[in-house]
């Protein structure tokens, strides 16, 4: 019943949201269903239930690795809506709210869907969820960025509806009936024919891998990102590409129990370095601090795809780097969005000297940039260097070496452009602006608050969640 | 029955290559239209026994590919006022080769995959796989963003045909596919109250170009 109230409690708030008759206090709503959710989640990471077999859903041990750090991301960002929100009253929030909301419970039922048809229902309809988000300012550039996303996204999503009749038609022919649970897949793994097998994990692969913004499939990123607010594109990076990596490790566990692991870990090596090479370019080239965190998180996007390709240690890294990831972006896109506002601009023409205009977001946004590029002590680096440490550990030295080069250019990109922002005189026109905007303690605690997370993460990393991660990554069979 | 299907699904393939083909926007959405018609009436020739859920996915399938979503891109095209695709990506002739190669290499790709007895002989498979590949044509070839959601529309319709291979033994899954006709209702929705509330000259893909590197 409690991994039930993890969808039920955000579709009654946004249901209440409608309902609701004040605009001034509705984004209260946010934080109310953020915290009860929050306390679900954690309550589940602490006594797991017990599964039941063959269920379309449950909470199991992939869920208990992901599901809590969505939870605690929508949480923190929830308390930032509310001060977001009281900024822009000139805007209607009711449709806003209830797009959010209707959003976590959507992501808290695909992390936590054990059926294939399920987990694309979710997908799909989270997807359509996002659009009203992303056109929230609805400015033409607001516009053409969620064009863009629906295009990209829902062909992505079309085509993992196609890889998942694929994956069905597998089954059919090799003798099994209707039941498109996970688990059962898996049993039946070696019976499953392989055309059909390998067709499916290639359009599961493309169709998720551009949910989560895997090169090339990334173009929607630096639009949706860059035209988000910041609450938005903190809870796209943290929230919807982590359902979008689950989709991906669930596909991969069945098509591995089909006997087909040589192949997986192939295809994702080759994206997940690709994606970080092709970031690594653009971050150097990007003149705009909003796009750059869009290039980022597909650098990162790479980084859990190659920790997947490793096998075993690299899951449990990659689990690791899931949560270390999303809430230090948490703290980037928070902080990002303080800048930009008392900025009035978002690219290095324009914006210059942030750490006079509005110092506390500024400190923020360099220590988080830092904490991204995997400096100790903070969390990415641990989880950063355990990924290395899986690719020494399964000899393969020249993917060590390829991911610590693109690590390399993106911290050079990613700190260029950070401190072209944070340094130099202000410019005039930011005065007045930066004024209208004030670092109120709504608006700097949330980061700040996602930052303290990441450092705990790194130098304390709780038991709890190591053992919620071995257990996640034990559900995929040792590779040789 | 497999003749009938085979004739119907071969008249959903020989629509792709009009889509593919013509420059003007009605005659593409009508294409477009004519194929989610043909494509829902499908199921019926399918199932021996007429079961009531597979006569109620029929009638839904055809009003919402056949007439809501056509009769919505008719509506988005008299706000936008236009009517021809003139700079397509890719030209008409290019793309009408493409798609017949695509057909032929879909009938030869059936052929080599793995089949159940029951559907050897239909043309569900091959019909699927050039109707998902000329929808994506259309998708990435064209400049307008009717053009573009129509190219999603046959997309989605391949997707559609490949699906019934799997009506019978997981109906839900296959159902759920209808979620992707909303994402086209989002697309279409969106131009129209775009178009209604801003200037948004002509409607050309072409000119979204603010958000670049």
């Amino acid at each position: 019943m409690r991994e039930l109230a993890l969808i039920a409690v955000p579709l009654l708030a946004a249901a209440l949201a409608v309902v609701w008759p004040t605009e001034r206090t509705r984004p209260w709503l946010l934080p109310a269903a953020g915290l009860t959710h929050a306390v679900f989640a954690l309550w589940l990471l602490v006594t797991p239930p017990t599964l039941v077999a063959n269920a379309w859903f449950g909470f199991d041990a992939m869920a208990r690795a992901t599901l809590p750090m969505v939870s605690l991301l929508f949480l923190v960002c929830s308390v930032y809506g509310v001060a977001y929100l009281k900024l822009r009253v000139e805007r209607h929030n009711r449709l806003f709210i209830v797009a959010l909301l209707v959003l976590l419970g959507l992501l808290s039922l695909a992390l936590q869907a054990q059926h294939l048809g399920l987990l694309w229902v979710a997908a799909e309809a989270a997807t359509l969820m996002t659009v009203p988000l992303l056109h929230f300012n609805g400015t033409a550039r607001a516009f053409e960025a969620s064009w863009k996303y629906l295009l990209i996204g829902g062909t992505g999503i079309a085509l993992s509806l196609l890889g998942s009749f694929c994956l069905g038609y597998a089954s059919l022919h090799g003798g099994g009936g209707g039941d498109l649970t996970f688990a059962t897949l898996a049993d039946r793994g070696a019976s499953l024919t392989r055309p059909w097998l390998i067709a499916a994990w290639v359009l599961l692969l493309a169709g998720y891998g551009t949910k989560m913004g895997l090169a090339p499939m990334h173009t929607w990123k630096p639009d949706a990102y860059g035209e988000a607010p910041a609450v938005v594109g903190a809870l796209l990076a943290g929230g919807m590409t982590t359902m979008a990596f689950v989709a991906v490790l669930r596909v991969k566990q069945v098509v591995d129990a089909a006997g087909a692991s040589a192949m997986t870990e192939r295809t994702l090596l080759a994206f997940g370095l690709f994606s970080m090479l092709v970031a690594a370019l653009f971050l150097l080239g990007t003149p705009d601090f909003k796009r750059m965190l869009a290039y980022s998180s597909v650098e990162h996007m790479g980084i859990l795809t190659v920790g997947a390709a490793l096998g075993g240690a690299g899951i449990w890294a990659a689990l690791f780097h899931v949560w270390t990831n999303s809430l230090t972006k948490g703290a980037l896109f928070l902080s990002a969005g303080n800048i930009r506002r008392a900025a009035g601009g978002r690219t290095v023409d324009e914006v210059a000297g942030m750490a006079w205009r509005s110092p506390i977001s500024a400190r923020m946004f360099v220590i988080g940039v830092l904490a991204v590029t995997a400096c100790p002590p903070f969390g990415p680096f641990f989880s950063e260097l355990r990924i290395v440490a899986a690719a020494f550990q399964s000899d393969s030295k020249l993917v060590a070496a390829a991911f610590l080069g693109c690590l390399l250019f993106a911290f050079f990109g990613l700190t260029r452009l950070t401190f072209a922002i944070v340094d130099g005189r202000p410019r005039a026109a930011a005065r007045a602006i930066g004024r209208r905007f004030p670092e109120t303690s709504g608006i700097i605690l949330p980061p700040l608050v996602f930052l303290a997370f990441s450092l705990w993460l790194g130098l304390a990393t709780p038991s709890l969640l190591r053992e919620s991660w071995t257990a996640a990554a034990k559900l995929f069979l040792p590779t040789p | 029955m497999t003749g009938a299907l085979n004739l119907l699904i071969g008249l959903a393939m020989g629509l792709n290559l009009v889509a593919l083909a013509s420059s003007r926007l009605p005659s593409v959405i009508h294409a477009a239209a004519l194929q989610g018609m043909v494509l829902g009436v499908l199921p019926l020739l399918l199932d021996h026994e007429l079961h009531g859920l597979v006569a109620l996915v029929a009638i839904a399938t055809v009003a919402v590919k056949g007439f809501v979503i056509p009769g919505l891109l008719r509506r988005a095209l008299r706000v936008a006022n236009i009517d021809r695709e003139m700079q397509p990506l890719l030209g008409f002739v290019p793309s009408l080769l493409l798609g017949g190669a695509a057909t032929i290499g879909a009938v030869a790709l059936g052929g080599a995959l793995p089949l159940l007895p029951e559907h050897a002989r239909s043309l569900l498979v091959p019909g699927a796989f050039a109707t998902v590949v000329s929808g994506f044509l259309l998708l990435m070839g064209r400049g307008k963003a009717i053009s573009q959601v129509c190219g999603y529309l046959i997309l989605e319709n391949g997707i559609y045909l490949f699906g019934l291979l799997l009506i019978r033994s997981m109906p839900l899954l296959v159902e759920a596919g209808i979620l992707l006709d909303l994402t086209v209702a989002v697309f279409v929705i969106g131009i129209i109250m775009d178009r209604i509330q801003r200037e948004f000259d002509t409607l050309d893909t072409g000119k979204l170009t603010s958000l670049r590197e």
